[in-house]
């Protein structure tokens, strides 16, 4: 998959960041808006996605040498344990909590546990897409 | 709450033990395993005054409340007794394993994390007045006791043994499960001490003997009762510290244990009492019998153990028809009970003891054939000492623990005589003399097992090692429980009264308010000839005959067809599933990802649109929908055209193209209907997977899609057309007819106050419904995985990698 289109390679630089700073913006969003972990998984995916597209998969993991698959298990680990961490709290598994808060800049702004769950399912979405998108396309 | 924690000390213990195993190889793990069962039979040796005087002291650690599961360590005279049996020869069998097991050769860190493991399971067992927790810690006994016999896992006898037990433990277990969901759904408790309080309600249900029967299933199978006994002469191919310690004292009692707690329940059924005192007494008789057949010393043992657990499950079955007898506390029926308890603290004494003994003769001489073995008196007397005291008790002979135990079980026996519970009348007898005759051949193995070892001519070729006597330390558990069995004889009430009468009144609730009152005088002469002792020296006569004439008659074991057999039934049953299933899933699994979706797709659509048909649910209204528009109109007018492009592309590229055009369309719809959260999603998903397409195009087979045959694009045709039509079909039917009035004003008021978030649709996904989402991306990362797996595996295969190397 080589792609020396330069009209692409320029606009992807500009565009990967808009997409993932909007999937950023609609994961948080996302618990009095439309978005979410899950839809912000898969925007950053597809913006890896388009990376992968305009360069190839040998630049890309020289840019972000994440290993994948153990995003996956840190994002299973972060969901899990939000949802476990209810129990050291003496309620049922699964409880959230929340409350609001004034944060200097930010202002008053409500912090939820949901949110670390949320970020469990973003990391295992991008991880998940990820993992199957480049086994895919590095096999040739 | 410290004694619901204290079950838990060993599985903690074994935490450490794998880190002490490495760090400090010096010193044998033993010697820091020893600690934890010592400590614990001392914090339980400290419940006996309280038990004694009718007390019971209850722990509990709620864990699943609102189904009304909890850990519970209910300590009565019965849990009490079997608990001081798991700390107590657990400690012993530590000590013992420590001169067993070599620390240099052995895996002694899993042999020791095992250990602790199965010991907190049986702990568990035993306390558990939650039949859920009870069923979960007896599930654990079963695996502890798969990787313990499973221990020297390069032995091809040692796999298949654990394999074996496991599954016949497991599948009683199974069973048990079952008695107990029928035991909630009648009494709508999982505590058993509520439901033994309500007994006599319960004797009425209709479900009441099917309850019986499958918690009967799981205590036969545990216990190893006739015919499920085929697991514990396998289960031999464990180290012997553990066939000691697992299959002898403790875990086979388990179902002991369950018949003895559940006998204030169903003792009100005469197919309990006769269940229970039929199936013991054959159990009885046939171990005994098979046990003069072995030529192994485990095996010897295994079966005796196998007999004499059908001797005490008896005596549970005559104790349980103490219930059907008028004022039984005064009449000869109250000796059964006692005698069980009796007999079950006797037979982990003397047979622990034995099991020892056998180990040390193994460990000593390299074999335990008893054909290879003989005159070892002289070259080891302690050890002849002690097989002679196990041996001795164990046929019911004085000045042993077993004489009395044994005299009362045919007290109990007699009793039962007396009985009009059974029909025909003449069952009592059978029964009778079926017991006296198995009394027989328990003297017979047990001479067999002692004399054929030790006296005789030695054989020094014969045997792998010269043999010598154990070491000390190997000799100072088997010592400690053969004084128990000699002290046993001469204080039997101390015994009777601090350990096993209060037990008694646990079984026997129905009889008997306190401890106290269990009117039981043990003595090993009663002042005059009674017909018991007439009975044990009838049994030392005709089995020192017998005995005598053994080489005479033990060919008729060879009569005995060996394709008749229990053991060759489990054989070719195993056999059978494996090859049966194989053949099963080779005939429709053909490698071809499009036959399994036609299968997923057909299994579905048979299922929901039979289903709607079955339950009349196919309904279709156009009431109440949203307008169509001309907006819709121009995109379904797209979304068919996209369609039909994909199904007639002649490329493939043209086809992936068409599919993803079709997605966006369907994104447009959710934006349509105002669901921006959908839109937003399908879009990437869309997005995403056009993408995924275009980077495994280059992967996919080149097939022309035209030159399939007719018949198999007429079939997909059809089960296409059927999906489309089900989805279709649930679809307009799931809107036009509510059940239940809608839950979305639900989440409407509850969204901000009690969840705190503003957009439902993703509350719905953390929250509401947030064990969904986790086993959602649960299975995502397992797809994942998978993924990663199949596109490796397939890289090694090519053979680039290590593999050909």
């Amino acid at each position: 998959m080589k792609n020396s289109d330069v009209i692409i390679q320029t606009a992807t630089k500009v565009v990967f960041f808009i997409i993932f700073l909007f999937a950023i913006h609609i994961f948080f969003a996302g618990h009095y808006t439309p978005g979410g972990g899950f839809v912000g998984g898969l925007l950053t995916a597809s913006a890896l996605v388009l990376l992968l597209l305009a360069f190839d998969i040998r630049t890309v993991s020289k840019a972000l040498p994440f290993n994948y698959t153990v995003i996956i298990g840190i994002g299973l680990i972060l969901a899990l344990g939000t949802a476990s961490a209810s129990i050291l709290f003496d309620v049922p598994f699964f409880t959230h909590a929340y409350d609001y808060f004034d944060l200097p800049l930010f202002g008053k702004t409500s912090l939820h546990s949901a949110m670390l769950f949320d970020l469990g399912v973003y990391l295992v979405v991008v991880g998940a897409t990820m993992n199957i998108i480049l086994s895919i396309g590095s096999d040739d | 709450m410290i004694s619901v924690l204290l079950l838990f000390a060993p599985v903690a213990a074994a935490l450490l033990v794998p880190m002490l195993a490495r760090r400090l190889r010096g010193i044998h793990t033993g010697w820091f395993v020893l600690a934890v069962p010592v400590l614990l039979f001392v914090y339980y040796l400290g419940f006996l005054p309280k038990v004694k005087d009718g007390g019971v002291h209850i722990g509990e650690l709620s864990w699943i409340p609102s189904y009304g599961i909890s850990l519970t360590s209910y300590i009565d005279g019965l849990s009490l007794l079997f608990s001081l049996l798991i700390t107590g020869i657990g400690s012993l069998v530590v000590l013992y394993s420590i001169f067993y097991l070599d620390k240099t050769k052995e895996r002694l860190g899993n042999f020791y994390a095992y250990l602790l493991m199965f010991m907190t399971a049986m702990l568990g067992v035993v306390q558990s007045d939650n039949m859920i927790a009870l069923y979960g810690f007896w599930e654990l006994t079963s695996i502890s006791s798969f990787l313990l016999i499973g221990y020297w896992y390069t032995r091809d006898r040692s796999r298949f043994g654990a394999l074996k037990s496991m599954m016949i433990t497991v599948f009683g277990g199974l069973m048990m499960l079952g008695g107990f969901i029928l035991l909630y759904i009648m009494g709508g408790t999982f505590s058993i001490r509520e439901l033994i309080s309500m007994a006599p309600e319960l004797a009425e249900h209709s479900l009441f003997v099917w309850a019986l029967v499958l918690v009967l299933l799981g205590a036969f199978t545990k216990s190893a009762q006739f015919p499920f006994y085929i697991w514990l002469p396998d289960a031999m191919e464990a180290p012997t510290p553990v066939s000691a310690y697992l299959h002898s004292a403790t875990m086979v009692k388990a179902g002991l244990y369950l018949v003895a707690r559940f006998t204030p329940i169903f003792a009100a059924s005469e197919i309990w009492v006769w269940l229970v005192t039929s199936i013991g007494v054959l159990t009885l008789f046939w171990g005994s019998f098979f046990a003069v057949k072995q030529t192994d010393l485990k095996g010897i043992l295994a079966f005796s153990t196998v007999s004499q657990l059908g001797l005490i499950m008896s005596l549970l079955g005559a104790a349980a028809a103490a219930f059907h007898v008028e004022g039984a506390a005064e009449t000869m029926f109250k000796y059964a009970g006692f005698a069980a308890i009796f007999h079950l603290v006797n037979h982990a004494a003397f047979k622990g003891s034995l099991f020892m003994v056998a180990g040390i003769i193994d460990h000593e001489t390299g074999t335990r054939d008893i054909r290879k073995l003989g005159g070892l008196m002289a070259l080891m007397p302690v050890t002849f000492t002690l097989a002679l005291i196990g041996s001795l008790s164990m046929a019911g002979l004085p000045p042993f623990g077993g004489f009395l135990s044994k005299e009362m079980f045919l007290t109990g026996m007699l009793s039962l005589g007396e009985l009009d519970l059974f029909s025909p009348a003449a069952w009592g007898t059978v029964l009778l003399v079926a017991a006296w005759i198995a009394s027989v051949f328990t003297f017979i193995y047990s001479f067999y097992f002692v004399f054929r070892t030790f006296t005789g001519k030695h054989k020094p070729d014969l045997l792998p090692k010269s043999a010598h006597e154990a070491p000390a330390g190997m000799l100072v558990s088997p010592a400690v429980l053969g004084l128990i069995v000699i002290a046993i004889f001469f204080i039997p009430n101390v015994v009777g009264n601090w350990i096993v009468k209060p037990a008694v009144a646990a079984v026997q609730p129905f009889m008997y308010g306190s401890p106290a009152d269990v009117d039981v005088h043990v003595a090993a002469w009663h002042g005059h000839i009674t017909p018991e002792l007439m009975m044990t020296i009838g049994i030392v006569i005709a089995g020192l005959i017998l005995y005598g004439l053994l080489p005479k008659w033990q060919g008729v074991y060879r009569a005995f067809p060996e394709y008749l057999t229990l053991n060759k039934l489990y054989d070719s049953a195993m056999v059978f599933s494996e090859s049966g299933t194989n053949r099963l899933s080779r005939s429709y699994m053909n490698g071809q990802i499009r036959s399994y979706l036609i299968y997923m797709f057909s299994g579905i659509v048979i299922i929901v649109l039979g289903s709607m048909i079955a339950k009349d649910a196919i309904h279709v209204t156009m009431e109440g929908t949203a307008p169509i528009g001309a907006v819709e109109i121009g995109l379904i007018v797209v979304l068919v055209a996209s369609v039909v492009t994909t199904l007639i592309a002649r490329k493939r590229l043209t086809a992936i193209i068409a599919l993803g055009a079709a997605g966006y369309v369907v994104a447009l719809f959710f934006v349509v209907f105002k669901a921006p959260d959908l839109a937003l999603t399908q879009l990437v998903i869309e997005t995403v997977s056009v993408a995924l397409y275009l980077l495994a195009f280059y992967h996919l087979p080149k097939m022309s899609r035209h030159d399939e045959k007719r018949k198999f694009r007429v079939g997909n045709a059809l089960v296409a057309a059927a999906v489309g039509l089900m989805m279709a079909l649930l679809a307009m039917s799931a809107a036009s007819q509510k059940a239940l009035p809608s839950i979305s004003q639900f989440y409407k008021d509850t969204v901000y106050s009690e969840a705190g978030g503003g957009n439902i649709v993703n509350v719905i996904l953390v929250d509401y419904r947030g064990f969904d989402t986790l086993f959602e991306i649960a299975v995502l990362s397992i797809a994942a995985i998978g993924i990663i797996g199949l596109i490796r595996l397939r890289l090694t295969r090519k053979g680039d990698s290590s593999e050909k190397q």
